[in-house]
């Protein structure tokens, strides 16, 4: 048997919750998008329930370590195929051993748990390094990105304390939706308008701050300057810097290829 | 001083260049009274330059003209070199500016000397003094202390700064005397001694008092140019070692001596940084703070210089072999360590998992062990007992070999027959050719 789910981390746990309650095995667990019809396995759509998903997040939040509380929601967000049937694995591993078995490396169940989280995490300590806000005629500090996994929220913590002063607004692209901040709370927004390029993120030119031009070719004289080119070390740069975040760069946009 | 602020970047960046730190890390300030910024303990990188070096700072001089004419220095006084000097407050706007568009973590200044030490120096106090107090600024700041300032202008810049540095640049006095007759080790070690002072008593202070004042809590950093004098690997490590224990030092960091002044005949005459002997001096600072190494372990008088061809741990294994094979699944942490090919991840990950079950090599090769080293370094019950039999010099040959096939796909063979014959520019672009992308 198959299970659907709606595609929400809810949802999930709701999945988790009916395979404890009626003592399902299924043989795998997927969103009602993914699922391709097979003629060999009959499905079935488990729906939504907040209160079954918090007593799963709850309980399973108590078989955790206490470094690694938020594991399964990371993995979860990879949304890489086949990733709920693993969660749902290690929701068993976890929930039949007294001990957390996070950190148990050997089983490739978890290894890959701890991988997919991994990505994740990286991705939006790269949201972190890479955004490039861009300051609009009416002083509110914009930056569009089109991150792998849906991230955005977990570098709101980041923003929030460090951009307490200034107007900002973070936009992911891929999702069309994302987060404003008004100098007092942080509000989720889906712009009808886009006043930007949908493709690199940035504001068209008539909406652009008077400053905000000659900031940007300063850090682009910058970073020029910066370089030691009897050092040049173009596989090192690539590595720490993957080629996709550069179309978001101020300093890489209008370098000439190099590579 | 009617030069662009644009043109006054690229003068003072490109000057600035060559001082090879550029850390965030190691302090955690909070955004006070809704300000703007914080710092934040790990540090992060904000972009990377061509040459692989991480932008985390704005890294910047004051000014690049100088009273003093090192050797090794490319802003010596006798360089005909354009000049510039910012003033505090573009300074301060700038690096405002930046901040705000997430472009960098925060400002490292440092300074050609101005005039006199104190003047330098307190130029350098002033602009931390604007951003911190008139822009509420709570980002990062590095400043270089300058020897010879007076004790409370160092005072003041460590109560702004979150990180203070003194460059060595030449390891031993005889040498720095040499290349810069107007500098000494005793004027470098004083700053550095009483910023050490300086961090201890905060430290204390703020045990009792929870709001005493922090003086430089990201603490001190040095750097020690490599390959401008003969000094040898043991007496460099010797002295970073020495830093690290004795003065508390938070980095040493190495910079292979990039030949600025061609012209001057003190210096040794080469084309190109020496870039292996820096990288392996770097794998040995990280031997001594992440894998407890100690220094007399990686260098001795016996081999005073570090192999240029193995790292120098896989360099240490192979001395001392009689300590191998471990055996992964009953080792302590730190003889875990001593393995090539296992980090510290893959270290802590293996001291997790095999509270678990045994591990096999299938397991470690899936936590991220570098097998193709570590195979010669471990036992499991389980690899075969042959690969432990190889003498020290065979197995150093074979690790070499497989690395170079790694390195030089393929054409390597066939270039290789062509290298007497054909002239070396030609090689080069061939060569250049296939490992293009």
């Amino acid at each position: 048997m198959i299970l659907l789910y709606d595609s929400s981390f809810e949802g999930f746990l709701s999945v988790v919750f009916e395979c404890y309650a009626h003592k399902l095995e299924p043989a795998d667990v997927c969103t009602e998008e993914s699922f391709q019809i097979s003629a060999f396995s009959e499905k079935q759509f488990v729906p939504t329930q907040s209160s079954q998903a918090e007593r799963v997040w709850k309980g399973w939040q108590k078989k955790l370590s206490s470094k690694l509380k938020q594991l399964p929601y990371q993995a979860f967000l990879s949304g890489e195929r086949g990733i709920e049937f693993k969660l749902l694995q290690f929701a068993r591993l976890s929930f039949t051993s007294p001990e957390p078995v996070d950190t148990n490396f050997g089983d490739p169940v978890i290894l890959e748990i701890r991988k997919a989280a991994r990505r994740v995490t990286q991705e939006a300590m790269r949201m972190i390094q890479f955004v490039r806000f861009q300051e609009t005629k009416d002083g509110v500090f914009f930056s569009g990105v089109s991150p792998r996994y849906d991230v955005l929220s977990m570098t709101l913590y980041h923003f929030k304390n460090r951009f307490a002063d200034q107007r900002w607004l973070v936009y992911d692209m891929k999702r069309d939706y994302g987060f404003y901040y008004d100098l007092s709370k942080i509000e989720e927004v889906t712009l009808n308008e886009k006043t930007f390029n949908v493709r690199d993120g940035r504001l068209s030119p008539d909406i652009l701050n008077e400053g905000e031009v000659s900031y940007e070719s300063l850090w682009n004289q910058y970073y020029k300057n910066i370089t030691i080119k009897e050092r040049l070390n173009l596989k090192c740069h690539k590595n720490h810097m993957p080629k996709r975040y550069w179309i978001y760069l101020t300093e890489k946009r209008n370098i000439p290829r190099s590579i | 001083m009617d030069q662009s602020i644009e043109k006054k970047l690229s003068i003072l960046a490109d000057s600035a260049k060559y001082d090879v730190s550029c850390a965030s890390s190691g302090s955690n300030r909070g955004n006070a009274k809704k300000g703007i910024g914080t710092a934040v303990g790990c540090g992060i990188c904000h972009s990377f330059t061509e040459d692989g070096r991480c932008i985390s700072l704005l890294k910047v001089l004051m000014t690049n003209h100088c009273i003093y004419d090192c050797a090794y220095c490319i802003n010596r006084r006798s360089n005909d070199r354009p000049r510039a000097a910012f003033t505090p407050i573009e300074l301060a706007n700038l690096t405002i500016g930046f901040y705000r568009r997430n472009y960098i973590e925060g400002l490292f200044l440092s300074s050609g000397v101005l005039k006199n030490p104190d003047f330098t120096m307190e130029r350098m106090v002033s602009v931390a003094k604007i951003l911190r107090l008139q822009e509420r600024f709570n980002g990062y700041i590095h400043l270089k202390a300058i020897p010879g300032a007076s004790n409370e202008l160092i005072h003041e810049a460590g109560l702004y700064a979150d990180r203070l540095s003194v460059n060595i640049e030449i390891p031993t006095n005889p040498e720095l005397k040499r290349l810069a007759p107007e500098k000494n080790h005793a004027d470098i070690y004083k700053p550095m001694g009483l910023i050490h002072k300086g961090i201890l008593e905060s430290k204390e202070e703020r045990k009792r008092y929870r709001k005493a004042p922090a003086f430089a809590p990201a603490g001190q950093s040095t750097q020690l140019i490599v390959g401008a004098t003969p000094e040898s690997d043991q007496q460099i490590l010797t002295l970073a070692t020495n830093l690290y224990s004795e003065q508390r030092l938070k980095r040493v960091y190495y910079s292979g001596y990039l030949p600025v002044n061609e012209y001057d005949q003190r210096l040794p005459a080469i084309k190109t940084p020496p870039l292996v002997r820096e990288n392996r001096l770097y794998q040995s600072d990280w031997l001594m703070r992440f894998y407890q190494f100690k220094a007399n372990e990686i260098v001795s008088n016996a081999h005073p210089f570090l192999d240029l061809d193995v790292d120098p741990k896989l360099a240490y294994a192979l001395r001392n072999f009689h300590l191998y094979p471990v055996n992964v699944n009953t080792a302590d942490y730190e003889m875990i360590l001593r393995v090539p090919g296992i980090g510290v991840q893959s270290a802590q990950r293996i001291i997790q998992a095999r509270k678990f079950q045994r591990l096999t090599s299938m397991h470690l090769k899936k936590i991220g062990v570098v097998m193709k080293r570590a195979q010669y370094f471990i036992t499991n019950n389980e690899l075969p007992a042959a690969i432990h039999d190889i003498a020290p010099e065979r197995l150093k040959q074979q690790l070499l070999s497989a690395e170079v096939q790694k390195r030089n796909p393929v054409f390597d063979g066939q270039l290789k027959l062509f290298d007497f014959t054909v002239p070396n520019k030609l090689v080069q672009a061939n060569r250049e050719r296939f490992i293009s992308h």
